[in-house]
């Protein structure tokens, strides 16, 4: 039976869509993390599990062969549904697991290593001196919609060889997915087939006009103990570029930015103390963690004294993970100069967000850039701000005003 | 000061990187690599701050026996 309205209990009923819970998290995430079940249970959305304490989330991410990653999405899909030519098709390596995971995931590690990302340094900055050039002059722009979401999936796009006038189109097929399309299968669903059918055909393309220094190209050749990689495979990993390398950095964009907003002090430490960059970066991600992502238990298990029976959905809150009090002093501060932070905003074990050091690259040029041309803003109207949640959290709408305006 | 990474811990979160950039690096992979062993004075504190800031807890540290 699934509850409606709010929850009354969230230790036994949470209800990670909740309107007050996307909006702020973090209360009831310590409600939950200070009771005496800190690992909470819901039978709302599919029923699951939801470890809250940052020992407890790094074990089950360290447990992959407990909490495997069959299905991540934190909404299972409806039963019977039908995907035709694409049921294969996953999205590497982060729904794979061992043994398959290791191959599928250290073909693409190289692609995403510091020293690999680092060419996209300049166009990234680039983009966001043009994306501050369109509403510098109004005094006034929407961070989350004007700019966050305006720059992982040009980047993305970019490293795939994919058209970048197609950026609208790629954000809402992935909104689609992970933002509409977990509490709404149907459009969960046509939003997949729009994306595999859009890589259905870029493959095509490549196979029929190889290209050089190209990203699809080059899966496409890959060899694993002289066999081609599969079709399959290589759009599993464009499907996951786009689905996972958009949503979560403009939301860690967004939510850095969301913060700014109502910091000035800490606006004016990054500009006096310019080396503190690194941890502030880190601290931002800590503290406002996006992605949760879901594991599904492969055989009846105890864990932290509850029964976990095969099939199980546990929902890994790095965001709750990340503001546990045993493990961070003062963990609902954000300290910019924080030294010491095992954060684990990119999960923790082997599936160790494979972008996350585009992701800091993007991160780092944003906030830079967008302090360097925009030193003083503040919210217009801080209840205006709308936020997404679930799978991944970050501010949808987040009007600033700045300058003389 | 003798530093190292746990190859079996790593799995490259890079965070001592981003801590100690003259003490730790990237291999082809993102995995982290040990640049300076042993780690000169002027980099200890640094060295400590990514054993401090690794998710994993893949390194080890050991200080220089008292003088």
């Amino acid at each position: 039976m699934t509850a409606t309205g709010s929850p009354t209990d969230w230790v036994t009923d949470y209800d990670i869509f909740d309107p007050d819970f996307v909006r702020d998290p973090y209360p009831t995430m310590s409600a939950i993390r200070e009771s005496n079940c800190p690992v909470a249970h819901s039978d709302r959305w599919g029923g699951s599990w939801m470890p809250t304490r940052y020992d407890d989330v790094v074990a089950a991410a360290q447990e992959y062969d407990i909490f495997t990653s069959r299905n991540i999405i934190v909404v299972p899909p409806p039963t019977g549904q039908v995907e035709g030519p694409y049921a294969g098709v996953a999205a590497p390596p982060i729904t794979s697991d061992p043994p398959e995971h290791h191959w599928h995931r250290r073909t693409i590690l190289p692609t995403f290593a510091p020293q690999a990302v680092a060419k996209y340094e300049d166009g990234t900055r680039a983009l966001c001196n043009r994306l501050i050039d369109n509403f510098i002059d109004t005094g006034q722009a929407d961070a989350a919609a004007d700019y966050a979401q305006q720059i992982p999936v040009r980047v993305i796009a970019a490293m795939l060889g994919v058209p970048l006038e197609m950026a609208d189109e790629f954000t809402s097929w992935v909104r689609g997915v992970l933002e509409i399309g977990l509490t709404d299968p149907k459009v969960r669903l046509e939003s997949r087939m729009k994306i595999l059918g859009f890589f259905r055909g870029q493959l095509d393309d490549r196979k029929a006009n190889p290209r050089e220094d190209d990203l699809i190209t080059e899966l496409l050749n890959t060899q694993i103990d002289g066999q081609r990689v599969s079709e399959d495979y290589v759009m599993g990993v464009c499907n996951l570029m786009l689905v996972a390398g958009i949503d979560t950095t403009w939301s860690a964009i967004g939510s850095s930015l969301w913060h700014l907003a109502q910091h000035p002090e800490h606006r004016r430490q990054l500009r006096e103390q310019p080396e503190i960059w690194p941890t502030a970066l880190e601290e931002l991600l800590r503290a406002y963690s996006p992605v949760t992502m879901a594991r599904i238990v492969d055989r009846d298990t105890e864990f932290q004294g509850c029964p976990m029976h095969a099939g199980d959905r546990v929902l890994m809150s790095f965001p709750a993970a990340n503001r546990d009090p045993r493990q961070f002093e003062k963990p609902d501060e954000v300290i910019l100069d924080r030294e010491k932070n095992r954060h684990v905003a990119f999960g923790s074990g082997i599936h160790r967000c494979a972008g996350s050091n585009l992701a800091r690259l993007e991160l780092r040029i944003a906030l830079q850039t967008w302090l360097e041309r925009i030193p003083d803003f503040d919210l217009v109207d801080p209840t205006a701000v709308t936020w997404a949640g679930g799978q991944v959290r970050g501010p949808r709408r987040c009007v600033v005003r700045f300058g003389n305006a | 000061m003798r530093v190292t990474v746990d190859p079996g811990k790593c799995h490259g979160h890079q965070m001592c990187a981003i801590a100690a950039p003259a003490v730790f690096g990237s291999d082809d992979y993102g995995n982290a690599v040990v640049l300076t062993d042993p780690v000169p004075d002027e980099q200890h504190a640094a060295a400590r701050r990514a054993e401090a800031n690794c998710p994993e807890r893949a390194i080890t540290i050991e200080e220089d026996a008292q003088a």
